[in-house]
């Protein structure tokens, strides 16, 4: 069972492997002739004014809390959503198994609504 | 085969697997450069010609050369670091953002059995493994340490991740329907149904039961690889080219070629996911891999298509769509698919 994984930890070796050798090739082949201005973060030209370390819309931050709660509800509903065609065909449990899970997702839309009504989901 | 391979097996003794396994690695890996170098070219091709331009023409016969004169050139441009960058972070960030783009290809089945690693949890991996592409964007923008860059990463981070959200829960109808998170699994299970004893196996697949599910996959997928016209990200008016702006030469290249790998794997998974892999549409026609291939590539240059037709969007509207229009329709869709199957008009048992 466990060996059905081991081509998978040899592919995403090669693929970090695949990653780090163009940038060491990179760094060999071509030229390196550093200059202060060269250096300088890019502004268009200008002379970088203020930290890039700035504040930044807590919206962002907002998205990242939401999409949490999405996220963990999408995994929870992998296993019920994989296994639903045997509740279906399974007389004894076929309609709980529905409500039940509806119930769970109804919950959430819940909060999703509060979510909307709030503004959190609002760039304007 | 196992014929052919028996004296290898003798002289390898137990590295063989581990050395077969390379092998196939890099079966799976030379060719999806090769496409990845081809689509760029075909991108420039495509688009000019929707401009009435001839595109790139000169390197080799018809510019077929130009990709490999580009990595040519990307390959012995300076690698610059700037003084600011915070190093470590700025080295790992593009190699964050190539190696899970190449990792899912592990599970991805080119045609029955043709599968590196048949895992039950296919689903679960692509997901999982696809999501860490976002950590390079938003590692990159925070370790140039410079304005653009960051301000590009949050909204790309911001965008990924909302995307995710539509594009795993319209998973969840697929699964519901298949039974099953193994991806050959999936595919075999869209060649039943009552149009493909007909032999029409093409009105069988997942595309027309969940087309609701189908439509909001393949955009969010346009949205999850930031490409036109979701591309707020790179926007080149607005912020330059955004968490890419500090980066250069091979580093840049890095990113690249991620985003023209996740393209393809966007096209290889809705085409395992919605229009039946490798399964031919008539049941005339043998299956393979040939199908595959023709899904993605129509895929593919619908990706063109949609990026030479539309203006970009504004980052309002981009995040609109995904928590204000596709989050809902999933969630009904998936109320709707779970009704149908508890329902006498289940086309699925």
């Amino acid at each position: 069972m466990l060996e059905n994984y081991f081509p998978i930890l040899l592919f995403i070796l090669v693929g970090l492997g695949f990653g780090c050798a163009p940038i060491l090739l990179g760094r060999i082949v071509a030229p390196h002739k550093p200059d202060s201005e060269k250096l300088s973060p890019f502004e268009c030209g200008f002379e970088p004014f203020e930290d890039a370390r700035m504040k930044f819309d807590v919206r962002y931050y907002l998205i990242a809390i939401i999409f949490i709660i999405f996220d963990l509800e999408i995994a929870f509903l992998f296993p019920w959503a994989s296994i639903f065609q045997e509740i279906v065909n399974t007389p004894a449990v076929k309609l709980f198994g529905f409500i039940e899970m509806f119930v769970f997702i109804g919950i959430l839309v819940l909060g999703y609504i509060y979510a909307w009504a709030k503004g959190a989901l609002d760039w304007e | 085969m196992d014929e052919l391979l028996a004296p290898v097996k003798a002289l390898l003794g137990p590295a063989f697997p581990l050395v077969w396994t390379m092998v196939k690695i890099v079966g799976i890996l030379a060719p999806l450069m090769l496409c990845v170098a081809y689509l760029t070219f075909w991108e420039r091709k495509v688009i000019g010609w929707m401009q009435v331009r001839i595109g790139p023409n000169r390197v080799g016969p018809w510019g077929l050369l130009q990709p490999i004169a580009d990595g040519i050139k990307l390959f012995l441009k300076e690698i610059v670091f700037p003084t600011k960058a915070d190093k470590p972070l700025f080295v790992i960030a593009p190699i964050m953002a190539l190696a899970p783009a190449l990792a899912v290809w592990a599970v991805v089945p080119f045609s029955d059995g043709w599968v590196l690693a048949n895992i039950d949890a296919g689903v679960l991996f692509v997901l999982a493994i696809g999501s860490v592409g976002v950590y390079g964007v938003i590692i990159a923008g925070w370790a140039s340490n410079s304005k653009y860059p960051f301000l590009g990463a949050m909204r790309a981070a911001a965008q990924m991740v909302s995307y995710e959200v539509s594009m795993g829960l319209a998973l969840i109808t697929v699964l519901m329907v298949s039974n099953s998170l193994n991806l050959t699994a999936i595919v075999n299970g869209q060649a039943e149904g009552r149009f493909a004893d007909m032999g029409l196996s093409v009105f069988s697949w997942n595309w027309l039961p969940l087309l609701p599910m189908f439509v909001v996959y393949l955009i969010s997928g346009v949205a999850e690889t930031n490409r036109a016209p979701f591309d707020v990200v790179e926007g080149e008016s607005e912020i330059v080219a955004g968490h890419m702006v500090e980066y250069s030469g091979m580093a840049f290249a890095l990113f690249f070629l991620a985003e023209y790998a996740n393209m393809i794997l966007v096209a290889a998974m809705t085409s395992l996911f919605f229009l039946g892999g490798w399964l031919s549409p008539v049941g005339f026609i043998p299956d393979g891999f040939h199908w595959f291939a023709l899904k993605m590539s129509a895929i593919l240059f619908f990706f063109l298509w949609i990026r030479a037709t539309f203006p970009r969007y504004r980052y309002d509207q981009v995040m609109r769509l995904g928590w204000k229009v596709f989050v809902p329709l999933t969630l009904v869709w998936i109320l709707v698919v779970g009704v149908w199957m508890m329902s006498p008009l289940t086309i699925w048992n």
